[in-house]
């Protein structure tokens, strides 16, 4: 369990650490960026697969089972999106001269 | 076991970091997203063996019912992923997006209901939501609520606008106000939460959460729409982060905070590459109740051309910039406009693209639709590195954009878009338009450029248009 400050350096670093994956991309790339940032948070399935898994009620599980449902969709759309603007960008071609955001 | 899952989300984390940093490199990009993919999958699985979950009293079950749920919303979302144009991916990602947000609500939502029918039966006189959680977890469970809930209606209103479901602009009159009260009544409400065990008043706060996503999204104009997307895409991220703290995930609190804060970063250079501030983009959208009628105060005519002159006009220029909007995109042409690229290089003219930090319906949306049409990079300029090149320019030819191009945003005050940087089109020696009719642009806003002497106009369906465009050079 993460807990207190531990909690507060995570928050924090991972906050930095976001920052700074963004001021570098050139602007042809925030489309697809935002989309791939779209794809990670899809990591909510693992939480709502979480939550559904130690449902006790009824209640919980139809809670939870609309959790997963969504999560999937989130995790799943997100990548499918993603990876198909990404095959545009064939890494054979040439990069263009002036993209600095 | 434990030691193996908590390993396994931290690899997955890592994973994720590292993904999003080659993704923002047009080299490594597409290796980026398999590296978060494999992350992606290598938590899900390692969940399944959560002994939580395992020794859970009814296991069976809810282990069923997690695959079920995966194959109904993954199987749907593969579909319609792989099914969607490229010109509707924003609305694609708004509405992923919504759906991530909605389980970060869910999440909470099972949370919260679990701690009040905790409270209810416990004997030791713990009776409110911050007594059974603690004041941390409490706090950031709520937190996540609100947040993941506005974020999950908000979405689907903006996928809704942006999909042209809904034209909506206002539902009530002085909507601004109605939304404040409305949020002073979920905070209200959220606080209430904190300090009791309700069920009701719970369900009361999701009610009021969902109905304020949905009204705040309701007036913001078109234009806008990007800068929203980002922003519940940021806010999505936030509220994961949060419910990974309320269940001591370290995977979701990592990826989501990151997702937050490069989510509110890239909203900021989204709002700034349009010259809006993400205050205005809630308090006052463009175009929705004050749009400039057709024609107003703009003085002469449109003057029309056929594509056998236009066609001429090209082939002897010794420079062509080409200016793609989102109507270009909707009419399918930009194969045909590269094809009448490569004919023009063949007759020794330099073509180049200019593109918008908002053309298309997001930034570098246009990028990948002109990629998706076999453009190379090095033909594609950004605003800052092409606007001087048009006063050496004979053609530039816009084709389905607009408002990236409307002078007024340079010279004239009163205009909407009055501060928005443009391209220079206008700088060009002739400007040839093509444009289904005669109507505004996505801001509703006129375009005196349109009526400018150096301008003609070539009016059709954008695919046609360049067709004849490409006819017309051959033939030369």
């Amino acid at each position: 369990m993460i807990e207190g400050l531990a909690a507060i350096y995570i928050f924090m670093l991972a906050g930095f650490t976001g920052y700074e994956i963004i001021s570098k991309v050139p602007v042809i790339l925030h489309t697809p960026l935002m989309s791939g940032s779209n794809f990670v948070h899809g990591i909510v399935l693992v939480g709502a697969m979480f939550a559904l898994g130690i449902a006790e009620t009824t209640t919980q599980q139809i809670i939870g089972f609309i959790a997963v449902l969504l999560g999937a969709g989130n995790a799943v759309g997100g990548y499918v999106v993603t990876e198909r603007m990404l095959e545009m960008f064939n890494p054979s071609k040439k990069k263009t001269s002036g993209e600095e955001s | 076991m434990d030691m193996i899952i908590q390993a396994s989300y931290l690899i997955a984390a890592v994973l994720f970091i590292l993904g999003l940093k080659q993704m923002s490199s047009p080299v490594t990009a597409r290796r980026g997203i398999l590296w978060a993919g494999a992350g992606m999958v290598l938590a899900t699985l390692v969940t399944f063996m959560t002994p939580e979950v395992i020794d859970s009293a009814q296991a069976s079950t809810n282990i069923m019912l997690i695959i079920v749920a995966i194959a109904i919303g993954g199987g749907y979302a593969w579909y319609s992923g792989r099914k969607v144009a490229m010109t509707d991916m924003p609305q694609m990602i708004a509405m992923y997006n919504g759906m991530g947000g909605g389980a970060a609500a869910a999440i909470a939502a099972v949370e919260l209901l679990k701690a009040s029918s905790e409270a209810a039966v416990d004997p030791s006189g713990a009776t409110t939501i911050a007594s059974v959680l603690g004041t941390d977890v409490a706090i950031l469970a709520i937190l996540g609520a609100v947040i993941g809930t506005i974020s999950f209606s908000g979405s689907i209103i903006a996928w809704a606008k942006l999909d042209g479901r809904l034209s909506l602009s206002r539902i009530l009159p002085k909507q601004h106000l109605v939304n404040a009260v409305l949020a002073i009544a979920t905070v209200g409400f959220a606080i209430a939460i904190y300090f009791s065990a309700d069920i009701n008043t719970i369900i009361i706060f999701f009610v009021l959460a969902l109905i304020l996503g949905v009204f705040i999204t309701v007036p913001v104009g078109g234009a806008d729409m990007p800068v929203i997307i980002s922003l519940f895409n940021a806010l999505t991220g936030l509220a994961v982060g949060f419910e990974g703290y309320v269940l001591g995930n370290a995977a979701m609190i990592i990826a989501g905070i990151v997702v937050g804060s490069a989510g509110s970063l890239l909203t900021q250079l989204m709002a700034k590459a349009m010259n809006r501030s993400v205050f205005n983009v809630f308090f006052a959208g463009v175009g929705t109740d004050a749009a400039a009628p057709a024609g107003d105060g703009i003085e002469g005519v449109m003057k029309e051309i056929q594509a056998q002159d236009a066609g001429i006009l090209m082939a002897f220029a010794s420079q062509v910039i080409i200016i793609p909007g989102y109507g270009m995109a909707v009419a399918q042409a930009q194969h045909k406009i590269w094809e009448l690229t490569q004919i023009l290089n063949e007759k020794g003219v330099s073509v180049k693209f200019a593109i918008h930090p908002v053309a298309g319906r997001m930034p570098g949306h246009m990028n990948v639709l002109l990629a998706e049409a076999g453009v190379p990079y090095d033909k594609i300029y950004d605003m800052d590195d092409v606007n001087a090149d048009f006063k050496n320019t004979t053609v530039a030819l816009v084709i389905g954009a607009n408002d990236v191009v409307n002078p007024s945003a340079k010279n004239d005050s009163s205009s909407p878009l009055y501060g928005m940087p443009i391209l220079n089109a206008f700088e060009a020696e002739n400007v040839i338009v093509i444009k289904r009719g005669r109507g505004t642009g996505f801001s509703g806003v006129e375009n005196p450029l349109f009526f400018a002497d150096n301008t003609k106009m070539l009016f059709g369906d954008g695919q046609k248009a360049a067709s004849e465009l490409i006819q017309a050079v051959k033939e030369l």
